[in-house]
């Protein structure tokens, strides 16, 4: 991005306050996990303080000052706190060369508008550290569960040894455990039977529905809109204890067809919704040229219309696969033993607390979502360009 | 040029309509243009349909009739009304208020109705439908089925002792059923594969013997049907004995009968008179205090009509009382809190997913395409990923022993010893799906303010608005929408959790989701669970409304 400010180098007096306050703060942690709050305090802001001086009053080069600053950080490190106090100490030293040069040559200035006051600026910075704790909310708990899944012993949390990266911290014995046990395997088979033969139910007929409801004048579109998104509003549990009961009654409960039935049901409304968004950019005239050219209504859905909705249909289907694969209250009720799914073993594991082979089928089913995740994206683009909309 | 005024246009029609205004315009075919149009616009209605039908249908049988099923079971009581019928109507004419005991006649339609549900073993289902609103109902049931034989066995045994001909299955199926029907019956065998030959009475006997035949009749329908065997060879059961000598000391002129075994008939009704006898009310009194109590007999009748309020009663924490509806007492209170709990819960997740949502979609609206695609990443990842991978992650850093309480312990802020409680609470349940929920918060909302413009702000920053004050004014109003929108969509989903709650909730932390699963699978009141969920419905549908009203459900938008 381009700089919208010219950056001068800013004084002492502002950068080495800045830089002790950090340091006071990073040091209280330290300090704390050493045994004294107070020492921490005074000598991270005392360190930081005396650094920021040296930078400035030697005007020392960049580059080798900051490698210095991450050697000696790590080599600090691993004195107070062993290989993950290095890391640790490491990554600070990044830090710290990174802040001193960047308060110091005012480049936080570069990219936001010159007529900001200093106070909008710091607003500027902190929101961004805001949102950027959010993401981290976002995305560590998953993150924790992949180097978890590779523990050597049956805990849910890290290993001493783990933290040494010692390689005797970390097996695969969990995903031995995945693979080999007949009851993952067999919830496994289950439900790679079940979800695909429900995306197909809800993909064919949600995608001719779909079709019906985008032509110009539908009667009581609303009402037939409203009862076919039904089943994404209604709480799982509510559907969940009415299909029991129902299914009970004509003798669908404890089968596979049951479950297959009820998780179709459940992923129509995703295949309505992106594929009735697809139709909304397609031009009725394409089919009406088709028709015009000789080519019968059949012709004419599988010749010009399927190509082009095709990636709404693609990523409808992809919603109401992920949707049955990750199912677990409706299959809870509707199915018995022998339809336990995935979700469902897991479900039992955690709650009875089994072992953690539940964090390496977590980590499977991460790396399988960020498979789809991609896969949804890619044709969202294409069906964006195809369509002559700007990505993104 | 010139072809141009020759050459028809679209308004050809219209000029012709004006100039001759003969009739009806016309289409190419000749019919008027009017109803050649409807029929195209019906047609196509016709087509829109049939694509629709197939969808409409499924979704229909398997989605739509489960939740009819359901808040029709809700209401439903027909088992009180099945199993008791004699009882029921009996009980019509008890004043239960008076504080009196029923009288002899409804004991005796009690004894019939318990001890026929009890051959058909379908006193103990009645028993613990009828134990949800008293309790000990059940236990009283399981324990009448066994003894009310004693009743009737005070006369088989007397009948028996005067003559043992009495003890004889055939001796009874003679005098009951009708000539026709014996020979039948006779000779049927069971390798026939059909059932025994339905019992025909003899002629009069009905009218002789009313309560011994109806009671016979009931007995050997139960032996033909349930058992499969032949009734005409089976000893019938210790009630009928009770109903025979009824019926002999009613006064049943037995000399006209002048069928089979009429010596033995008129030998009967003579000694039946010096019987020692038991009256019904003793029999149950006998069987548990608990019958001769007032309470029992008023929870029947309370809960003999076909349809009952009781379960939605119930889940208010109300109960049917013979004075009408009442507040439970208030330690059996538990549903309206837990209602609450859910409500209160619910909003704060809503509030946090809106706190934490909004900066994240406000910078993704606002940063360059390509950084702002590479963050939402970040958003649609957990979007994306098992509802029961995150909910583990959060078991996995919640816990006591967790990654969270490690590294806060690591860093010295808590002492090991006093590791902080977060999971199998409140909190842990709303932590963890305050971060399952997310998500469905930010997509709305950063819809929405992509398409506020960044000019506005900085227009209202040059005419003089603080920082504050151009947010606030100006583009806050403008994102409403999308709150609105991303918070009915999070409460909507919150408010009908299961499986994060149970998991993470511990007790503190349950929805009234968790209570529907336990009244289904654990406690087996599918009634409760029918109307606790037709509750939870009612809300979720006035929000979806509001939602429809607010978004449009066409509007509703993924990933």
């Amino acid at each position: 991005m381009v700089a919208l400010t010219p950056i001068s180098r800013k004084p002492i007096s502002f950068v080495a306050p800045v830089m002790a306050a950090a340091g006071a703060f990073f040091g209280i942690f330290i300090g704390t996990a050493n045994g004294s709050t107070l020492l921490g305090f005074l000598i991270g802001g005392a360190l930081l303080a005396v650094i920021a001086v040296a930078i400035m009053k030697m005007d020392l080069p960049e580059k080798p000052v900051r490698w210095g600053l991450i050697v000696a950080f790590a080599v600090l490190g691993f004195s107070l706190g062993g290989i993950p106090g290095a890391v640790v100490g490491a990554a600070f030293g990044w830090f710290t060369g990174w802040f001193a040069y960047w308060l110091f040559e005012g480049r936080y200035r570069a990219k936001v508008a010159p007529y900001l006051t200093s106070g909008q600026v710091l607003w500027h910075f902190a929101f961004r550290v805001i949102c950027g704790a959010i993401f981290i909310f976002l995305i560590t708990p998953i993150l924790v569960v992949m180097p978890l899944s590779f523990n050597a012993e049956d805990f849910f949390t890290f290993t001493p040894e783990m933290l040494r990266f010692d390689p005797d911290g970390y097996s695969l014995k969990h995903y031995r455990d995945f693979f080999t046990s007949d009851a993952w395997q067999q919830s496994l088979w289950n439900s790679v039977t079940i979800a695909p033969m429900a995306t197909i139910l809800s993909v064919g007929f949600g995608t001719l529905a779909a079709i019906g409801l985008s032509q110009p004048h539908v009667p009581f579109r609303r009402a037939i809109m409203a009862i076919l998104i039904s089943p994404m509003i209604v709480p799982l549990i509510i559907s969940a204890a009415g299909m029991y009961f129902f299914y009970s009654r004509i003798g669908l409960q404890g089968t596979y067809l049951g479950v297959v039935l009820a998780h179709a049901a459940l992923g129509i409304p995703f295949v309505i919704i992106t594929v009735t968004a697809t139709l909304v950019g397609f031009d009725n005239s394409l089919t009406r040229a088709a028709a015009n050219m000789g080519a019968d209504p059949v012709t004419t859905f599988f010749r010009v219309q399927m190509p082009l909705i095709l990636p709404g249909v693609i990523s409808g289907g992809l919603f109401a696969f992920i949707t049955s694969f990750d199912e677990v209250v409706v299959v809870l009720f509707v199915g018995s033993a022998s339809q336990k799914t995935l979700p469902w073993q897991m479900f039992i594991g955690l709650r009875e607390q089994i072992s953690p082979t539940i964090l390496a089928v977590a980590t499977i089913l991460v790396v399988i979502s960020v498979c789809l995740l991609t896969v949804v994206e890619m044709l969202r683009r294409r069906s964006e360009r195809l369509r002559g909309m700007s990505p993104g | 040029m010139s072809n141009a005024s020759e050459a028809p246009t679209p308004d050809d029609g219209l000029r012709l309509m004006e100039s001759a205004d003969t009739g009806p315009v016309l289409a190419a075919d000749g019919t008027p243009l009017k109803r050649s149009l409807g029929r195209a616009l019906r047609r196509q209605k016709l087509r829109a349909l049939m694509l629709i039908a197939p969808l409409l249908l499924f979704v229909l049988l398997t989605f739509i009739a489960p939740i009819a099923d359901m808040l029709f079971r809700s209401v439903e009581n027909q088992i009180v009304s099945d199993t008791l019928p004699r009882t029921v109507v009996a009980l019509k004419d008890w004043d239960s208020t008076s504080g009196e005991l029923p009288s002899e006649q409804i004991y005796e339609a009690a004894y019939y109705d318990i001890f026929i549900a009890a051959e058909r073993k379908l006193h103990t289902r009645l028993g613990s439908r009828l134990n949800y609103e008293l309790t000990g109902a059940s236990s009283l049931f399981r324990k009448s089925g066994r003894g009310l034989d004693d009743i009737g066995e005070v006369y088989q045994d007397q009948f028996e002792d005067l003559n043992k001909a009495w003890k004889d299955g055939e001796t009874w199926a003679q005098v009951m059923g009708s000539d026709a029907w014996l020979s039948e019956a006779n000779s049927w065998g069971k390798s026939s594969g059909k059932l025994a030959p339905a019992l025909e009475l003899r002629d009069g006997i009905a009218e002789l013997l009313p309560k011994t035949a109806e009671s016979y009749s009931s007995f050997a329908n139960f032996v033909r049907v349930d058992d499969g065997d032949n009734p005409a060879s089976e000893d019938p059961w210790s009630l009928v004995y009770a109903a025979l000598w009824q019926d002999l000391t009613s006064g049943a002129d037995v000399s006209a009968y002048s069928g089979p075994n009429a010596d033995l008939l008129q030998e009967a009704a003579s000694a039946a008179q010096d019987f020692e006898s038991i009256s019904f009310t003793d029999g149950f009194a006998e069987i548990d205090e608990d019958w001769v109590d007032t309470p029992i007999w008023q929870t029947i009748k309370t809960y003999s009509p076909k349809y009952t309020s009781g379960y939605f009663l119930n889940s208010v924490d109300m109960k049917k009382t013979p004075d009408g509806p009442a507040l439970r007492d208030e330690d059996q209170r538990i549903y309206g809190l837990l209602f609450k709990r859910t409500m209160f819960m619910s909003l704060v997740i809503t509030i946090s997913c809106i706190m934490l949502g909004y900066p994240v979609a406000w910078i993704l609206a606002n940063l360059p395409a390509r950084t702002a695609n590479l963050l939402m990443i970040l958003v649609l990842l957990p979007f994306w990923t098992s509802l029961l991978v995150r909910t583990s992650a959060w078991k996995v850093m919640l816990q006591q022993q967790g990654v969270i309480n490690d590294v806060l312990v690591w860093l010295g802020l808590v002492g090991d010893g006093d590791r902080l409680v977060m999971i199998n609470n409140q909190f842990g349940t709303i932590v963890a799906m305050t971060h399952i929920l997310l998500p469905f918060m930010i997509l709305p909302l950063y819809s929405v303010m992509q398409t506020i413009p960044q000019t506005y702000l900085r227009a209202a920053k040059s005419l003089g608005a603080t920082n504050w004050t151009a947010f606030w004014r100006v583009y806050f109003p403008q994102s409403v929408p999308g709150i609105g929108a991303g918070s009915i969509l999070v409460f909507i989903l919150a408010i009908g959790y299961y499986i994060t709650p149970e998991i993470v909730g511990g007790t503190t932390g349950t929805f009234i989701s968790n209570r529907i699963a336990y009244h289904i699978s654990s406690s087996l009141n599918w009634g409760l669970a029918a109307a606790l969920g037709a509750i939870l419905l009612a809300v979720v549908l006035i929000l979806y409304w509001a939602y429809d009203k607010i978004v449009g459900i066409d509007n509703v938008k993924l990933g």
